[in-house]
C-alpha cells in the first residue's frame, strides 16, 4: 500500500488547519453560509436535511486495517455509530456537526486520510478495480496509477474550478468492476510492445443524461499520461457549458462537439502540452509501484477448502474469488444483510474487518463500488475462521452480485436532493426476494436505486434500475431494464408508466418471473433482457 | 483590506484594458481584458505589444481564466497578468499558480487572509509555468535535473 511521505502528510496537515480557519470564521459569523458553502465543499462537507454529511476520500478503494479501525473510531465518537460506503468507494458520515469537522479532519491524517475534492467541481477521488493486485488477468495493478493521478489532481491550480464535477477511474482487466465507461475519463490499462499505456475513454457518466463513454485514444504511455490528462481537462475547462449545470458535465460537451471534434481538439491541446514537461519521470511512477509491489505470500499452502459446513460452502461459492497467488483467496463481504442499508456498516463491524484485515489479508482492504467490503490477500486455509467471524457480526450474507446485492444511494432519508426515499424500498426488495435458493436461482442481477435523476445509486447501470421521482408530491419510481456498468456497459431503458414502492417491488418480481421462464441455457437475466427486448417484459409487468 | 494586489517588482499596468476585438481589430492599446469564454489564443500573435492582460472571473466558480492565464504564459507572455471580477482570497494561490501577478478584485481582501493563504502550502504537486518545483521534482532530484 502506498505510505505518505512528508510532502503528502505536510499537504494534508495543511489542509486540516486551512479548514479549521474556514470553520472558526464561520462559527464566529465572519462567514456567512453563502460564502463557507464553496469553501466546505472544497471538502467534502455537505448540509443535507438533517445534519452536516461529511465524505471521506478512500483512494482507489484501498485501506490498511489502521485507517479502517480509524473510521470505526469516527463513527462511534462523532457520527451515531455508523458509516455509509459510496458507489465511489468513498465513506459517508451522515450526523456530523459542524464544530467537530476539523477535529474529524485531524483525526482522519493521522492516519494519511483526507477529504480533499469529494466534493465541488473538481476532480475527484480516483476510484479503481477492488481486485487491483490480485487478479489474474490484469495488465499491471491500475493503483500506482491512480496514486499519480491522485497526486496530480489534488489542488490542481487549472482544474478546481470546472464546469462541473469530474471523476476518473482506471482499471487494468477486461472485467471492468468499476464502471470505467461510466466516468467523465476512464483510463483501462493496456501493454503495447512491451510498454505499459493506457486506453483512454471520455464522456461517459450517469446522471440525468446518462451516456457511455467513447474510446478517444487508444493508447497514451504511462510518462505521458499526466499532459494527455491536462489536455482532456483543458479543452474541458474551456468549452465544457456553464449556462446550465445539468447540461455541464464533460458528456455534453463531448456529444455536442462530437467524439471526432473532441479527440481533434485534444490531440491539438496535446501536442503543446508534451512540450511542457508536465509529466513526473518514470521514476516517480516506479516509486509509487514499489508501494503496491505484491505482498509476501507463502508459498507451498493448501488450495483446497474443508466444504463439510454447508453453511460456510454456500458463502465460499458466492462471496469468494479467485486469487492469483496458489493458496490465496478473495474474500468479499457483502454490506447488504437482509432487510438492511446497503453500504452501512456500524462502528463495531468496520473495527472488526479492520482487525480481519490485519490478522487475515496482510493488512489491506478494499471498498467496491457495490458499496461492500474485500478483503484481498486471504489463505484458503483461513476462510472458515473469516467467515465464523463475519457470521457472528451480521456480515456473512452471501449475495454478491445477486438479486439483494442492492446499490443504493442515501435517498431522502438523508439527502437534500432526492425525490423519494431509495433505502426502505432497498429494504422491502432485500425482504421481498430474501429466501436464498431464490436468489441463487436468479443468478447475477445488479439492481441499483437511485433516490433522484442525479443517479448516485447508479440506477441507469441496473441490469433492473430503479429511479425514484416526485410525482405530485407522491413518491413514484420508474423501472428500467438492460443497463450495465460492467465491459458490457449499457444504459437501462425504462418500462413505462411508474410504480408506488410496493407496486415496483411487484413489478420487479413480475419481471424475475419472465426471465426464469424464458432464459436460455447459461443465460443471465441481462443476457435474457437483450435477446428478448423489452417487449415482453413491459407485457408481463403491464399486461 | 487590499483592493489591489501585485507581485510585480515596479510599476503596474494604468492604462484602461479594451476588449479583445477591438484590440486585434486595430487598437494600439497595450492592455486587453479577456472575458470568460473568450478565447486567450486570439492574442498570442500580439503578445509583444502587450504589457497588461485582465482576466475577469464573472463569478468565483467560473474557472476559465485560469486555462486563459496559463495559455498566455505558455506562449511566453512576460508582461503584467491580473485576475479581476469576483476573486476571492481562497483563490490567490491558485492564479497565482496559473501565472496571474496581480489582481484587483470586486471586494477587498482581508490582508492577514491573504499572508496566512500564501503561505498555506510549502509543496505543490504539479508543474506548472510558475517555476515553482513540484514534488516530485524534489523527489528525484537527480533525474529531473539531469
Amino acid at each position: 500500500m502506498y505510505r505518505y511521505d512528508s510532502y503528502d502528510q505536510s499537504i494534508v496537515d495543511a489542509r486540516v488547519e486551512e479548514f479549521r480557519d474556514q470553520t472558526q470564521r464561520r462559527l464566529a459569523g465572519q462567514l456567512t453560509e453563502d460564502q463557507f458553502k464553496p469553501l466546505r465543499l472544497m471538502n467534502g462537507l455537505y448540509l443535507q436535511l438533517h445534519a452536516y454529511m461529511l465524505r471521506v476520500a478512500i483512494p482507489y478503494g484501498t485501506l490498511s486495517g489502521r485507517q479502517m479501525r480509524k473510521l470505526g473510531e469516527i463513527a462511534a465518537k462523532y457520527d451515531r455509530g455508523y458509516g455509509h460506503f459510496t458507489t465511489r468507494q468513498n465513506l459517508q458520515y451522515n450526523w456530523i456537526k459542524l464544530a467537530d469537522a476539523p477535529d474529524i479532519l485531524a483525526e482522519l491524517a493521522t492516519v494519511e486520510m483526507h477529504a480533499i475534492q469529494t466534493s465541488g467541481n473538481c476532480i475527484r477521488n480516483i476510484s479503481s478495480d477492488q481486485y487491483a493486485g490480485v487478479s489474474a488477468d490484469e495488465v499491471a495493478d491500475p493503483r500506482p496509477w491512480a496514486e499519480l493521478l491522485r497526486q496530480w489532481s489534488t489542488f490542481h491550480p487549472e482544474f478546481t474550478y470546472l464546469p462541473r464535477k469530474f471523476k476518473i477511474a482506471v482499471i487494468a482487466s477486461e472485467d471492468d468492476r468499476s464502471a470505467m465507461r461510466l466516468h467523465d475519463i476512464g483510463l483501462k490499462l493496456v501493454s503495447r510492445d512491451g510498454r505499459t499505456g493506457a486506453e483512454v475513454y471520455a464522456g461517459g457518466g450517469m446522471g440525468r443524461t446518462p451516456m457511455v463513454a467513447p474510446l478517444i485514444r487508444d493508447f497514451v504511455p504511462e510518462d505521458e499520461i499526466v499532459s494527455y490528462l491536462e489536455a482532456c481537462l483543458r479543452v474541458y475547462n474551456r468549452y465544457g457549458r456553464r449556462d446550465n449545470k445539468y447540461k455541464a458535465r464533460i458528456k455534453i460537451l463531448v456529444h455536442e462537439l462530437g467524439v471526432e471534434e473532441y479527440k481533434r481538439q485534444v490531440e491539438e491541446e496535446f501536442a503543446h502540452m508534451r512540450t511542457l514537461g508536465l509529466n513526473p519521470p518514470t521514476e516517480e511512477l516506479d516509486r509509487i509501484r514499489a508501494y503496491f509491489a505484491g505482498p509476501a505470500y507463502e508459498t507451498g499452502l493448501e488450495d483446497s477448502i474443508d466444504r463439510s459446513d454447508p453453511a460456510f460452502a454456500l458463502w465460499v461459492d458466492r462471496q469468494v474469488a479467485a486469487h492469483k497467488q496458489p493458496g490465496y483467496a478473495i474474500v468479499n463481504i457483502s454490506l447488504k444483510p437482509r432487510g438492511g442499508i446497503p453500504g452501512d456498516a456500524s462502528a463495531e463491524q468496520i473495527a472488526l474487518v479492520a482487525e480481519l484485515a490485519e490478522q487475515y489479508s496482510l493488512d489491506e482492504l478494499r471498498v467496491t463500488h457495490a458499496q461492500n467490503l474485500v478483503l484481498p490477500h486471504v489463505k484458503m486455509a483461513d476462510l472458515h475462521a473469516i467467515w465464523q467471524k463475519l457470521d457472528e457480526a451480521g456480515l456473512a450474507e452471501a449475495n454478491l452480485d445477486l438479486i439483494t446485492d442492492i446499490i443504493a444511494c442515501p435517498g431522502l432519508d438523508y439527502c437534500s436532493l432526492a425525490n423519494a426515499r431509495s433505502i426502505p424500498l432497498a429494504q422491502k426488495l432485500s425482504e421481498r426476494f430474501a429466501a436464498a435458493d431464490r436468489q441463487k436461482e436468479l443468478g447475477e442481477l445488479k439492481v441499483k436505486i437511485s433516490g433522484c435523476i442525479n443517479a448516485c445509486g447508479h440506477h441507469h447501470a441496473g441490469h433492473i434500475g430503479v429511479l425514484g421521482v416526485d410525482r405530485k408530491g407522491v413518491e413514484n419510481f420508474q423501472l428500467s431494464l438492460g443497463g450495465s456498468g460492467a465491459e458490457d456497459a449499457s444504459v437501462g431503458q425504462i418500462t413505462g408508466p411508474g410504480f408506488s414502492e410496493d407496486g415496483v417491488v411487484d413489478a420487479i418480481e413480475k419481471v424475475t418471473n419472465l426471465y426464469l421462464e424464458q432464459r436460455e441455457e447459461g443465460e443471465r437475466f441481462l443476457d435474457t433482457y437483450r435477446r428478448l427486448g423489452m417487449k415482453p417484459f413491459k407485457e408481463a409487468i403491464y399486461g | 483590506m487590499v483592493e489591489f494586489l501585485s507581485f510585480r517588482e515596479g510599476e503596474t499596468g494604468q492604462e484602461p484594458a479594451v476588449t479583445v476585438e477591438s484590440f486585434t481589430g486595430q487598437s494600439n492599446s497595450t492592455a486587453v481584458r479577456i472575458e470568460a469564454g473568450e478565447d486567450a489564443r486570439e492574442l498570442l500573435p500580439h503578445l509583444d505589444r502587450l504589457s497588461l492582460v485582465e482576466v475577469n472571473f464573472p463569478a468565483f466558480g467560473d474557472g476559465r481564466g485560469y486555462s486563459a492565464a496559463r495559455i498566455l504564459r505558455e506562449a511566453g507572455y512576460q508582461g503584467e497578468l491580473r485576475a479581476v471580477g469576483d476573486v476571492l482570497v481562497d483563490q490567490i494561490v491558485a492564479m497565482r499558480r496559473c501565472g496571474f501577478d496581480s489582481f484587483r478584485p470586486d471586494k477587498a481582501l482581508d490582508d492577514a487572509a491573504v499572508e496566512r493563504a500564501l503561505h498555506r502550502y510549502d509543496d505543490v504537486y504539479q508543474k506548472t509555468i510558475d517555476g515553482r518545483r513540484p514534488i516530485w521534482a524534489k523527489r528525484h532530484p537527480e533525474t529531473v535535473n539531469g
